[in-house]
């Protein structure tokens, strides 16, 4: 580092030398550049080499969120996978400032962190990254401990639907009849006997100024909400939906299409939240049977097998939890819409920022 | 200046005195008075820094780490089960080498429930990787204190600053508080090389594997071992600014040429010295107070023992199977010795049980006609418990 | 050294009665030191404070087992077995309660001084609270203190029409007892 440079300085340099573009700033609205990829400068906070699995949905998701969020962050890490993958020391793949501390206090490490730079006059924004497991379970007091202190932190859970860094256990996000090694279906069992647990229902009775929940299979709505939440001084929080190819049971290239088939069907719903109600759902116009997602993936397996009447009451069941989701968010919608799960992902990629 | 104040109001007006960015907090008997004096600072406009009222000691232990290593300097203060619900996250702080200071208000760890004092929290916290210093007295525990952030900043090591529960924080007594320019020309601004800084980003806590665990731990204890003479150093500079010390490693007082010592931490040595005052005879015997029980001062401990035929070590916890924890480590570290005393174990004051004048004289009473065990809960009246658990 | 043990009930101001005594010894030059029976207590339950004043610095943290004085804040805690255990031979107790110093003394077969504390912090300050009345009256038995030194703690403590109301309720329970009457006892203990 330059010894005088000033900080912006300093993050400007960081921008061009580890964005994708060639430095230049924000387009200008009056004469947008005709690649959208153009339109956006984008900062690399999690660099390409790291350790994740192929077709890794929370790499992607974490790369995402970092690019949006820009260089001038902190990041609070809980113990994960993520984690894991991104540090085997000596190396690092963040290009921002980075801690992990423990599996369950990402938020309150993230909370500390907000709270000095506070005490520095400082207005760099301070992220909180973790697993379900670290958020829906142990993690969850420190989270909701920070969400009512009102500190200013961008929580991030990267949705992965069980305790993936330890080989795939059950964990309060895993979606019921879902196969782990602590809930594997047998005679008795037909996979995890509990619901997901709704968790953002819960953020949301915290009554922060925004929360939300978005997928890896919607890099724009990802970009956008990242970016809304940055926007705002207080404690946000966003859970994306990350497809794991190795606990769901999928082939590496079919991650963004599994995650996609979550929120088509209505089991992942995309909502947006602000004091606690319901402002925006990324509608669906076609809405997909639950069955096309489950059959994707091993860790459904059991609920495929032909001579089994429990697979067939499962399978009704989750439907059930699909229509319910429809239903109380009014995710059905004929109309097209900018927002629309046909459209988001392809036609208007890096278009909605707004 | 000095004042008659409550130890708790006295530490958090040393806390003041440090400046710290960022104090998290959760409350528990009988660390709350700290808490709350603090949080009155801040309303009064005394104290300029971020409170953070956490929801758990876990959370506050994790806040003053992320507060540590993003710049600012960081106080918390706990006890008993707290320090208990701390652990994970002190070992974490430890082992990222994360500076910062912690008030243990020493107090029993349940079953069955006790808010009395013992040091059965601290000792547990043993191995977690932070300094330890004991407080003989309220002075101590000011003084203390204001040198541990001098320690940790130096050594990139936490410190845990021990007093005990109650006995010193709820005990009004004549208290020196130190002025406020004094303070800021012996401790200097916060400032922490390794700490987050988006234009010089680093990468705090990675998986480090057994390829180089090894080397990390290793480097850990030395640094430990090398935090010895920055403790000494921290007491000698603050004896040239303050006038006084707190006996560096530790302290000793009595007859030089003791044949006997009696060896303890924490706020019983001041009974244990009045007691001494009023027995009949103190020839040959002295008092020490480990002050710095972790990193161990093996060579200064020796030294106090030179000549010493008979050891006593007095401690406020136990290793329940064992015995002493302070005892057993005394006795490991003078199996090297040329000439090691008999080294005497006892627990007393656990639970608050309170410790009378008079336990110097049965102390040595105990010696002199040899009912003195190798290890006992010497205060323990064995006559109430039913004849299986004696 | 001289040793105190205050005996009261929680929310008497138990605590705050032996502070204050230490702290106007520290007002008068002495060293001080003074602490509750640590306790679990609720409001109502019985609570004990130590108070050692001394020339010389205090070494020792033990509680207090043989009193020179004591002082009780409720009648009804005489009633407790053993409170009063330890006391010195030449010791006093000073006692809260609308009986006389006689009366008290024979219903409880031992020589107490009694001033009606409880009255008169509810006709100055407005509340049942004996600890500041007693701690005066206790100055003007044994002259161990100035009062001016009890002043200056109630300052640290205490400022506006709370300050006066307890300064006009330590003036008029100063007055309630003979000046000078436990001064051989004080000057004995100090000794």
């Amino acid at each position: 580092m330059a010894p005088n440079a000033s900080k912006i300085e300093r993050l400007k340099e960081l921008r061009d030398k580890h964005g994708r573009t060639d430095g230049s700033v924000l387009p200008d609205p009056a004469d947008p550049p005709k690649d959208l990829r153009q339109a956006q400068p984008r900062f690399r906070g999690l660099e390409a080499g790291h350790r994740a699995c192929q077709g890794c949905g929370e790499a992607l998701a974490a790369r995402l969120v970092t690019e949006a969020a820009g260089p001038d962050v902190m990041i609070s890490n809980a113990t994960g996978c993520l984690e894991v993958f991104t540090t085997p020391w000596p190396q690092s793949a963040w290009r921002v400032p980075w801690i992990h501390s423990l599996f369950e206090n990402a938020a309150a490490v993230a909370s500390g962190m907000e709270a000095a730079l506070k005490a520095q006059g400082k207005s760099t924004k301070v992220l909180a990254f973790g697993g379900d497991g670290g958020t829906f379970d142990i993690g969850f007091q420190a989270l909701s401990g920070m969400l009512e202190r009102e500190h200013n932190v961008l929580y991030v859970c990267f949705d992965n639907e069980a305790y993936m860094n330890t080989g795939i256990q059950r964990s309060g996000s895993t979606p019921h009849a879902a196969r782990t090694t602590t809930s594997p279906p047998g005679k008795a069992r037909m996979g995890k006997r509990h619901l997901k647990k709704d968790l953002l229902s819960i953020i949301s009775a915290h009554h922060i100024p925004y929360g939300a929940s978005t997928s890896v299979a919607y890099p724009a709505d990802i970009r956008r909400k990242v970016r809304r939440a940055m926007e705002i001084q207080g404690p946000t929080f966003l859970l994306v939906h990350s497809p794991c190819p190795l606990g769901w049971g999928h082939d590496g290239a079919l991650t963004i299409e599994i995650a996609r088939l979550a929120v088509q069907s209505g089991l992942f719903p995309l909502v947006e939240m602000e004091r606690g109600e319901v402002t925006d759902v990324m509608p669906i116009r076609k809405p997909v049977p639950v069955a096309n997602y489950l059959k994707a993936q091993q860790r459904f397996r059991h609920l495929f097998a032909p001579d089994d009447p429990r697979a067939l009451q499962e399978r009704e069941h989750l439907q059930a939890l699909a229509d319910y989701n429809i239903e109380i968010y009014g995710l059905y919608s004929e109309e097209a819409d900018p927002l629309d799960t046909d459209g988001a992902d392809t036609v208007r990629r890096g278009g909605l920022a707004n | 200046m000095r004042q008659a104040l409550e130890g708790s109001l006295a530490v958090a007006k040393a806390v003041a005195l440090c400046r710290p960015g960022v104090v998290a907090a959760y409350p528990i008997t009988p660390q709350t008075h700290i808490v709350e004096n603090i949080s009155k600072l801040v309303a009064d406009g005394d104290l300029e820094t971020e409170l953070v009222s956490v929801e758990s000691e876990f959370s506050a232990a994790s806040v003053v780490l992320g507060a540590a290593a993003a710049g600012s300097r960081a106080y918390t203060a706990s006890s008993s089960q707290g320090i208990m619900l701390m652990a994970e996250v002190l070992f974490n702080i430890a082992g990222l080498r994360v500076p910062m200071v912690l008030t243990c208000a020493n107090r029993a760890i349940g079953a069955p429930l006790n808010i009395w004092n013992d040091q059965s929290d601290s000792m547990a916290m043993r191995d977690s990787g932070w300094i330890q210093l004991y407080c003989a007295d309220n002075q101590e525990a000011v003084d203390s204190l204001i040198q541990a952030y001098r320690i940790s900043e130096r050594t990139e090591l936490p410190v845990m600053v021990c007093m005990d529960g109650f006995i010193l924080t709820h005990t009004l007594e004549v208290i020196d508080i130190p002025e406020q320019d004094k303070v800021d020309r012996y401790l200097p601004p916060f400032a922490f090389d390794r700490r987050l800084d988006p234009s010089d980003p680093i990468s705090l806590g990675a998986l480090v594997t057994p390829e180089f665990f090894s080397e990390v731990k290793h480097s850990q204890h030395a640094a430990m071992q090398k935090a010895l003479p920055d403790i000494v150093d921290a007491d000698k500079e603050f004896k040239k600014l303050f006038g006084r010390d707190c006996g560096g490693l530790l302290a000793e007082h009595g007859d030089e040429e003791a044949t006997v010592a009696i060896l303890t931490l924490g706020s019983i040595y001041g009974t244990l010295r009045a007691g001494m005052e009023a027995h009949k005879s103190r020839k040959k015997v002295k008092l020490i107070h480990l002050r710095c029980f972790r990193p161990f001062p093996e060579e200064v401990l020796m030294a106090a023992l030179d000549g010493v035929k008979d050891l006593i070590v007095v401690e406020r916890a136990l290793s329940p199977g064992l015995g002493g924890i302070v005892g057993t480590e005394i006795r490991a570290v003078l199996s090297t010795a040329r000439k090691p005393p008999r080294v005497h174990n006892v627990a007393i004051g656990l639970g608050g049980r309170d410790v009378p004048l008079d336990m110097f004289s049965r102390l040595l009473e105990a010696l002199k006609n040899g009912s003195i065990a190798e290890f006992s809960v010497f205060d323990a009246d064995l006559s109430r418990l039913p004849e299986e658990d004696r | 050294m001289m040793e105190i043990r205050i005996h009261g009930r929680g929310g008497q101001g138990n605590v705050v009665a032996a502070y204050l005594l230490a702290s106007a010894a520290f007002e008068d030059g002495r060293y001080c030191q003074a602490f509750p029976a640590f306790g679990a207590e609720r409001r109502g339950a019985p609570v004990v404070a130590f108070v050692r004043v001394s020339e010389t610095p205090i070494l020792q943290r033990n509680e207090v087992r043989t009193p020179s004085f004591m002082i009780i804040q409720d009648e009804t805690l005489l009633h407790e077995k053993g409170l009063t255990d330890g006391l010195k031979p030449d010791g006093g107790i000073l006692i809260n309660s609308p009986l006389s110093s006689e009366e008290i003394s024979e219903r409880h077969g031992a020589k107490m001084t009694a001033i009606p504390a409880t009255q008169m912090a509810i006709d100055n300050v407005g509340r049942p609270v004996p600890n500041v009345a007693l701690l005066s009256a206790f100055l003007e038995l044994t002259g161990i203190l100035p009062h001016g030194a009890l002043k200056k703690a109630l300052d640290e403590r205490f400022s506006g029409h709370l300050l006066d109301n307890n300064l006009r309720l330590a003036h008029q329970a100063a007055k309630a007892v003979t000046k000078d009457l436990w001064k051989e006892k004080a000057d004995a203990a100090s000794a």
